[in-house]
């Protein structure tokens, strides 16, 4: 029982870690492709983080749309952008 | 014009004040009783007038309906927004390979079903209107990515119908339930459940249908 | 101090992180992005505190008014990208036009 614990106390820490580390990635990092694909992946990780608390619903909502159609919109846009050649990213600082 | 955006400067004092936000809010947040209910004793005492199981479905179409059945209408009048701002991209003339071409057969099947799935479900546990609605719009969007372009005769009033089929029904029904109840959106409570299901229906239709209009990036069928 | 009020906090970070790169990074891709990063800590500060129940099934209601908040926010967002296109179109800058610096 207290191992259980003391696992799901880890297992929060951890996540808060993550989500924090990939939005500054996502904000921080050099190149909007990369940006976009650590957005989808903090998404996932979001909805990982609504079934720890207790949120099913929302959780199931986050991965169809956090993750899944928002990831799509970007991805997208960013083609289109590369194609009109306006996707110089060059404020990409650390 | 420079190129590395804001300047140092700039960047260090919206950076000391945001932490001084972070602070005081943090601690307001720390400040809060550390165990409280909430809203939930409130909902859990009327769950057996909602015409539902789950209280989540219940708050989202019963006892907050107004707030989904404004929020159909912010959906409707972003992709309003979006039909105004530019003609949908012309679709590129790339044939998918074999196994992206037979990727959405087997997939977007399976989708529908979940999506019907979900929308069932919705009055026993998670899932629900919203959620049908993402995997239903994910399947489109799948199609669409995959060389599946919108027929000609259902870009025109069959696509708008089905966007506002929606709202449209959310508005009929609490217009309906008026004369029993005396309120908007106050659902008879025999009928609650069947109410909830078909406005939950279409609204799952349109949530789907306007998220593929939304991937589209534009009016389809329009020139500039 | 609860698991509960911690992932509130973190929302908090995400908020406040969103924010600083929404005000200093000048790409509007990137400023979408920050909004949405924004989003996301406000919906969390909205679940974790809807965790704070003793004992019982969390607060319905913030749950319900996140996932609004999540399809709201992802139409946001496709109308910001079009608009983003809009001005890439029409300007030929991913970027809005800076006044002091022209």
């Amino acid at each position: 029982m207290a191992i259980a614990t003391l696992l799901g106390w880890a297992l929060d820490g951890l996540l808060m870690l993550v989500l924090l580390w990939l939005a500054w990635r996502v904000l921080a990092c050099k190149g909007l492709f990369r940006a976009v694909v650590l957005f989808i992946a903090f998404g996932l990780v979001l909805s990982l983080v609504w079934v720890r608390l207790d949120a099913p619903d929302v959780a199931l909502a986050e991965a169809a749309i956090g993750a899944g159609l928002t990831g799509a919109l970007l991805l997208s846009t960013l083609a289109r952008l590369d194609a009109l050649d306006a996707k110089q990213d060059e404020d990409a600082s650390s | 014009m420079t190129p590395r955006g804001a300047a140092p400067w700039l960047r260090f004092s919206v950076a000391l004040l945001l932490v001084g936000m972070f602070a005081a809010l943090a601690w307001v947040l720390l400040g809060l009783p550390p165990r409280s209910a909430g809203l939930q004793p409130q909902v859990a005492a009327q769950m057996a007038v909602s015409g539902v199981d789950h209280p989540v479905t219940a708050v989202l179409l019963n006892f907050r309906g107004y707030d989904t059945l404004l929020e159909m209408a912010v959906l409707l009048l972003a992709c309003l927004g979006v039909w105004s701002l530019s003609p949908a991209v012309p679709p590129t003339d790339e044939t998918p390979g074999a196994m992206l071409a037979a990727l959405p057969r087997q997939l977007v099947p399976l989708m529908v079903l979940m999506a019907g799935y979900l929308l069932w479900r919705g009055a026993t546990g998670p899932g629900g209107a919203f959620q049908a609605g993402a995997v239903l719009g994910a399947a489109g969007v799948l199609l669409l990515l995959t060389g599946w372009r919108l027929p000609v005769r259902w870009q025109g009033w069959r696509l708008r119908l089905l966007l506002i089929a929606g709202v449209g029904m959310f508005v009929l029904v609490a217009l309906a339930v008026v004369p029993a109840s005396g309120v908007l959106l106050g659902y008879p409570l025999p009928v609650a459940g069947t109410l909830i299901l078909l406005i939950e229906a279409l609204a799952g239709l349109s949530i789907g249908v306007t998220l593929m209009a939304l991937f589209l990036g534009g009016e389809p069928g329009a020139s500039r | 101090m609860s698991v509960a009020v911690l992932y509130a906090v973190t929302g908090l970070g995400l908020f406040s992180l969103g924010l600083y790169a929404l005000i200093v990074r000048a790409h509007l891709l990137r400023k979408i992005l920050a909004l949405n990063i924004m989003g996301s800590g406000v919906f969390l500060v909205l679940t974790a505190l809807a965790r704070r129940a003793p004992d019982g099934p969390p607060d319905p209601v913030p749950h319900a008014m996140v996932i609004t908040g999540i399809v709201v926010a992802v139409a946001a967002t496709a109308l910001a990208l079009v608009l983003l296109r809009r001005v890439v179109e029409t300007t030929g800058q991913p970027r809005l036009p800076d006044p002091d610096s022209e």
